[in-house]
């Protein structure tokens, strides 16, 4: 276990690296940032002393160590729009996201698990077909598309729900809807074919002919065991759930770590888009690490693979 | 298999029974006197010094005032925190300052604001983001308690405009304390209203200036409370505006702002605004010497190829109009007296056959906003046997592009920032640099003459001069003019103005 782990964690490393290497490349293939920073109008005095002041004219790859050396202690420079530590920022919207990416989670569990298990027990009927189908649409749809569509039904035509912002637990109504309807295809298959296997075995045969009730079977026995892989898979889904609020956030408003990512594109804000990209590929990348680790524990057979 | 409801269900169907059945109140603005608007962007800061946004300038003239204030109908100057003032020479201007002006957090206005003011923020090293607002002035000297001197570098003739709108007047003693950083998150000034409340990138809320001196030409506001929120999604600002969420929003995009106009209790205006789009051809051969721009009868058929009146009412719609000059109708020094080239492709094609391409020529076609008016062109230019190849990119990849001289033919737009008065469009795109196309001395030495002087009459005789020639030489082809779409309550008595300023602090409740 003690090699797996270690073979994991240098994956993990070598993934963060290119992540934080490429993201860093693109942005600067993607146009001159002095020019980006120095303005619309800006003269080509004012777009070289900005950069000489943001040390744009080094080598590329100096101008990457140097940031990435600044960035393992947390520095990640300042931000040219609005003047302020990256890190803060982003800290102070942190929490916003991760809110939005729990309850769209929820959301999902809620939705996908029942639907799964509901088809296990009733496969090839109209109850699997509808859980099928439920859960093929919330892959095939855009969450951009399906995000306006809640909000014409229940912001405007009901007038239900709070269309925008998040000052209150219902204003995370819609967008948690949103993104988590993305994420049920995928726990719902895994439940429903972990749920076929197990209600397929033996010692589930025998506590049937136990006696015991439907329910206990379900829940207690077959359910408890078919749902671990399940519980490695909502890691993965969850930083899936942190990048896809991008969207998200800007259609509802919501002023997380998501929309700040989508503002600082379209501002040339470097520093903070460079922060973000490579945040959110942390997240996804220890979440992996972890849901690798707990798959090993669980199951030998893949640490010997 | 019987399937029990679980605690987890349970739980799931009193949530969603408490959702369905609180049905969300509509935020009557009128109702409580608060207004609710939306823009898309999040404001970096609040220091108007140091943002180059519009949703700056809006913010700032609703907190500070300036020394002058600019009639949005009449464009008269007026007297704002000056109580008079006037020229002394050509390099000197003098300002008699209002006594018993307060600033919201109760520090006295006087002449010290104002010299600390404009002698930092004209400091090359505070390093102000709009350079061409503050470089003007030398120095700003007090007087007297309520007297001041601003000295020029050289003659501005603009200065007023700048004083008026664009050069708000800041607390020395509170922003010598709190800095450009603490200003931005909590700014004072003595304007018609005052912040009570701002998250960063998600609302400012602004509460009325019970205090405002009367005499101010602004006027006393009239609506309590403005609540600004920030929502990137055109879409869902206006499933807000219909809701009632919101009561205002602005630059609704054309296709939305139809449906709008159609809804009831909305009210939607297609305003004009001073931003207007114009062709620049390489006239001078700088992306290569057999450019067919060179040739001016080539340049003036592109000018007979499109049809502006119709792009103006057709695609852009509203108020916007075409233009034949090289500046927005209202400007300072514009003229409607230049040479017009009307719709006329055959004449076109004829211009094209003399010049020596009758079978017209093939272009790369470039541009960086609206791409369906660039699609509309290159169709007009097909008319007449040019193949445009519509290259439409980002604006700092164009100018890019532009600065390695590797566009001959562009479509651009200018807004002007606001500013009434032609030394802001025509003199910034005529002075050799990489934005000058036309590289003609003459034109250059006319609007600089223009630009240094402050006798009126002459500004006006040197500016037709240089409009004249740049329209006979066809350097560019001015196109029409941008509107912005307004909607917003009916209950709201709004009017919007050609700088897309909107001036809260003269709306009204109905």
């Amino acid at each position: 276990m003690f090699y797996y782990t270690l073979k994991r964690l240098s994956l993990a490393i070598v993934v963060a690296i290119t992540v934080s290497f490429v993201t860093f490349m693109l942005l600067r293939l993607s146009g001159d940032p002095a020019m980006a920073l120095a303005g619309e109008n800006a003269t080509p005095e004012e777009i070289e002393v900005v950069r000489h002041q943001y040390g744009l004219d080094r080598p590329i790859i100096i101008q990457y160590v140097n940031w990435a050396r600044r960035a393992l202690g947390g520095d990640f420079g300042v931000s040219p729009y609005f003047n302020q530590p990256v890190e803060k920022i982003i800290g102070g919207r942190l929490g916003i996201t991760m809110t939005l990416g729990g309850c769209a989670l929820a959301f999902a569990i809620c939705l996908a698990v029942p639907m799964g298990v509901l088809a296990a027990i009733r496969p090839n009927t109209w109850i699997d077909r509808v859980a099928l189908t439920i859960s093929v649409l919330g892959q095939a749809m855009p969450s951009f598309f399906f995000g306006l569509i809640l909000i014409i039904i229940f912001g405007v035509m009901l007038r239900w729900l709070p269309i925008s912002g998040s000052s209150t637990w219902r204003h995370f109504i819609l967008p948690a809807i949103a993104l988590g309807y993305y994420a049920t295809p995928a726990i719902m298959r895994l439940t429903r074919s972990g749920m076929l296997e197990v209600l397929a075995s033996d010692y589930i045969r025998t506590a049937r002919a136990k006696g015991l009730k439907a329910g206990v079977v379900l829940f207690k026995h077959a359910l408890r065991n078919a749902i671990i892989p399940v519980v490695s898979l909502l890691a993965v889904q969850f930083g899936f759930m942190l990048g896809g609020s991008l969207v998200i956030e800007t259609i509802f408003a919501i002023n997380g770590v998501g929309f700040l990512g989508y503002e600082s594109i379209s501002r040339n804000d470097l520093p903070m888009v460079q922060a973000i990209v490579l945040l959110v590929s942390m997240f996804y990348v220890t979440l992996t690490f972890f849901s690798d680790l707990l798959n090993a524990f669980l199951d030998p057979r893949i640490r010997v693979t | 298999m019987i399937l029990r409801p679980t605690k987890l269900s349970i739980i799931l169907l009193t949530l969603l029974a408490v959702c369905l059945t609180s049905v969300i109140p509509t935020w009557a603005g009128k109702a409580d006197n608060t207004l609710n608007f939306a823009w898309n962007k999040e404001l970096e800061t609040m220091d108007r010094y140091y943002n180059t946004a519009r949703e700056g300038m809006i913010v700032s003239r609703m907190i500070c005032d300036d020394l002058i204030y600019r009639d949005p109908i009449t464009f008269e100057y007026k007297p704002l925190l000056a109580k008079s003032f006037k020229w002394i020479d050509n390099l000197t201007m003098e300002f008699e300052l209002r006594q018993g002006i307060t600033f919201h957090n109760g520090e006295k206005f006087d002449a010290d604001d104002v010299v600390y003011t404009l002698n930092f923020m004209s400091n090359p090293d505070n390093k102000v983001l709009v350079q061409r607002n503050v470089k003007w002035i030398k120095n700003v000297e007090k007087l007297s308690p309520y007297k001041v001197r601003i000295n020029l570098k050289k003659p501005f003739p603009v200065a007023l405009e700048y004083l008026a709108g664009n050069l708000p007047i800041y607390p020395n003693e509170y922003y010598a304390k709190v800095g450009s950083k603490g200003f931005g998150l909590k700014p004072v000034g003595t304007g018609p209203y005052k912040v009570s409340e701002q998250v960063q990138g998600k609302k400012i809320v602004f509460v009325r200036n019970d205090n405002y001196f009367k005499e101010s030409p602004k006027g006393k506001p009239s609506i309590g409370k403005l609540v600004q929120r920030t929502i990137p999604e055109i879409t869902t600002m206006v499933a807000e505006l219909m809701t009632g969420g919101l009561d205002w929003i602005y630059m609704v995009p054309n296709d939305q702002a139809e449906k709008l106009g159609k809804m009831r209790g909305i009210k939607l205006i297609r305003a004009e605004t001073m931003r207007i789009a114009f062709i620049q051809m390489d006239a001078t051969g700088r992306t290569g010497e057999d450019t067919p721009f060179k040739k001016l009868k080539v340049r003036r058929a592109i000018c007979h190829a499109i049809d502006r009146e119709a792009i103006a009412k057709n695609l852009v719609g509203g108020q916007s109009r075409a233009v034949h000059a090289a500046c927005y109708p209202t400007q300072f020094g514009c003229t409607k007296d230049v040479m017009k080239y009307e719709y006329n492709p055959e004449k076109a094609k004829k211009l094209l056959a003399e010049a020596g391409y009758p079978k017209g020529f093939k272009v790369n076609f470039y541009g960086y906003r609206n791409r369906p008016y660039g699609e509309a062109m290159v169709g007009y230019l097909r008319d007449v046997g040019i193949t445009a190849n519509l290259k439409w990119l980002k604006y700092s990849a164009l100018r890019e592009k532009t600065q390695g001289n590797k566009v001959a033919f562009v479509m651009n737009t200018w807004g002007s920032y606001g500013v009434n008065d032609i030394s802001n469009i025509t003199g910034q795109h005529f002075r050799f640099e990489y934005n000058d196309l036309a590289r003609d001395q003459q034109v250059t030495d006319w609007l600089e003459e223009g630009d240094n002087s402050i006798d009126t009459n002459h500004r006006k005789e040197v500016y037709a001069k240089a409009l004249k020639r740049i329209a006979d030489q066809a350097y560019w082809l001015p196109l029409f003019t941008y509107v912005a779409n307004y909607a917003f309550t009916e209950d709201l008595n709004f009017t919007p103005q050609p700088d897309a300023v909107p001036r809260f602090f003269l709306s009204t409740w109905k």
